[in-house]
């Protein structure tokens, strides 16, 4: 049965009020009536901290986080629990595997591999964890259509690689990298793989055991989740192996003032008393998913992407950036004698929400030499009643510059 | 160049944001492009979407301050060109008893304005008013 948005829209109390277009989802994703309600009835029924107290409520509450937990690793097929470890976000997971990972495996001479498509968020921790061990930063070319260029990625993958880490999906220009095919590069010299997840999660089923990668990272917001929520998923033996990060309750065994165990898995990462209620409305958002067929859901956005890219391919002076033959539901573009910002203002003030800018990727702008670009990105909301809102005020929007 | 005086009754007008729109490209147009050597990184107010560069010049015989002002963005060289009615050629102090705030919400603009707009606006503003702050504490030194 082909997937039908216009239903999809009223689980949405944002999208269903119908007041604008909203083509910003690779920034986040609205929330469906479930996860805000998964939300509100746990404050409204089971409230308490979760993980100590000797009362049934905390134990409610624990029973509620822990089996988010289990949603999150059923979801991406992780091996067991102790692989998936809350975070606040994509960002966060990223930051936790840079400093304990990269602190305790990086030394002078090692080397990390990223690429130029990355979101600021994949190279910074990087960089300052190549700064505090004396290991070098590389980061492999993309090509003109958007790709890793392949060739590069190889020639920069030595022997004194560590870490390699690229992103699932492109935020800014919405290319699927061959995520299995860099793994297994990877691999061939004994490094560690960390993947992006942040742009993958809302539009197609991820398996980490069949991706093979080390880390994986991703947030609750941009799959229909709440914000401040998110999870770093690592192999067991590579999580156990690693110093804990940031520290306090919840990722202790045992303290006295000369000395302190820590916890097991996965509680050793999760220091501070966890986001709550976040998780347990990821658990919904993961909930909701698994009710939707994918790959209806997966050939509605591809027909969003798709006819959005021929339609806009047609009005003069537009040029698509990212034409690579994988993509995401995600349409990066400039206008001829306007600039993104423009552009994008001049969309607002119809009604219709995108993105413009760097995309908190410079790195990538610069090397396609451009001041940032205008970006529509789909959601399974969407319909081509709203691509073709977009197509008409790209039209308008022309008519001014 | 506009007129303060000209845009605020022209604005008075336009109800609608087409209207507003064109206007604002319009006054954009009639902002003089900076000196391509001037685009210099210390000149450069950044913003997360256009960037802004900014050139004051003080004088100190006439008391007045001076600005270029340019932008990779049209919309925003429209509403250098609003600021510059507001500040370009004033002493320091009016500049820092505008109320530009005020101008911006009058005309409808103030998202222009707000912090989450990263358009350069914003900073562009305060850089001016800390050299417009620069010139008023200069200008009350005693002269010799």
């Amino acid at each position: 049965m082909p997937f039908d948005p216009l239903a999809a829209a009223r689980a949405f109390p944002l999208i269903d009020r119908g007041e604008n277009v909203y083509l910003d989802n690779a920034a986040t994703t609205q929330k469906p009536a479930a996860v805000l309600d998964a939300v509100r009835r746990y404050y409204e029924t089971t409230n308490a901290n979760v993980h100590r107290a000797a009362h049934a409520l905390s134990d409610a509450a624990t029973q509620a986080f822990e089996s988010a937990r289990a949603d999150v690793a059923r979801r991406i097929n992780a091996r067991t629990t102790a692989e998936v470890v809350w975070t606040r976000g994509t960002t966060e997971g990223i930051n936790l595997v840079a400093q304990s990972y990269g602190g305790s495996a990086l030394g002078p001479g090692d080397r990390v591999l990223i690429t130029e498509l990355e979101h600021h968020s994949n190279i910074v921790p990087w960089q300052i964890a190549c700064a505090r061990t004396g290991a070098t930063l590389a980061a492999a070319k993309v090509t003109p259509e958007g790709g890793i260029d392949l060739d590069d990625f190889d020639a920069k993958l030595d022997q004194d690689t560590k870490i390699v880490a690229f992103g699932h999906v492109s935020n800014a220009l919405g290319t699927v990298n061959p995520v299995r095919d860099l793994v297994a590069r990877a691999r061939a010299v004994d490094a560690v793989t960390v993947v992006d997840g942040a742009q993958a999660m809302a539009h197609f089923r991820v398996d980490v055991q069949e991706l093979g990668c080390d880390f994986y990272a991703f947030s609750g917001h941009k799959m229909y989740g709440p914000t401040g929520i998110g999870v770093l998923y690592g192999r067991e033996e590579l999580l156990e192996a690693m110093p804990p990060w940031q520290a306090g309750g919840e990722m202790i065994e045992e303290v006295t003032i000369e000395a302190t165990t820590y916890a097991r898995l996965p509680f050793k990462f999760e220091a501070g008393t966890p986001n709550i209620a976040g998780a347990i409305g990821l658990g919904a958002a993961i909930g909701y998913l698994e009710g939707i067929d994918a790959s209806a859901l997966a050939s509605h956005e591809d027909r969003l992407l798709r006819t959005a890219t021929s339609r806009l391919s047609q009005v003069e002076g537009v040029r698509i950036l990212g034409t690579a033959p994988d993509k995401g539901p995600v349409l990066s573009f400039l206008m001829d004698g306007g600039h993104p910002h423009d552009v994008g203002t001049l969309l607002d003030q119809q009604g219709i929400a995108v993105r413009t800018g760097h995309h908190c990727a410079m790195p990538l702008m610069q090397r396609l030499d451009v001041p940032g670009t205008v970006r529509a990105s789909f959601g399974l909301y969407n319909s081509l009643t709203d691509v073709e809102r977009l197509v008409a005020g790209v039209h308008k929007t022309r008519s001014f510059l | 160049m506009a007129d303060l005086d000209e845009v605020r009754d022209t604005f008075q007008f336009l109800d609608d944001w087409e209207d507003r729109y064109r206007f604002i490209l319009d006054l954009g147009r009639s902002v003089p492009q900076l000196d391509p050597e001037l685009k210099t990184d210390d000149r450069l107010v950044r913003g997360c979407q256009s960037l802004v560069w900014l050139v004051p010049h003080f004088d100190p015989e006439e008391g007045c301050l001076h600005l270029e002002i340019d932008s990779d963005a049209h919309i925003v060289r429209g509403l250098i060109a609003i600021v510059l009615a507001a500040y370009d050629g004033n002493e320091p102090r009016e500049i820092l008893d505008f109320d530009i705030e005020g101008l911006f919400g009058e005309l409808d603009l103030m998202r222009h304005l707000s912090p989450t707009r990263g358009n350069g606006l914003r900073s562009m503003v305060a850089r001016i008013r800390s050299v417009a702050e620069d010139a008023a504490a200069h200008a009350t030194l005693p002269r010799r």
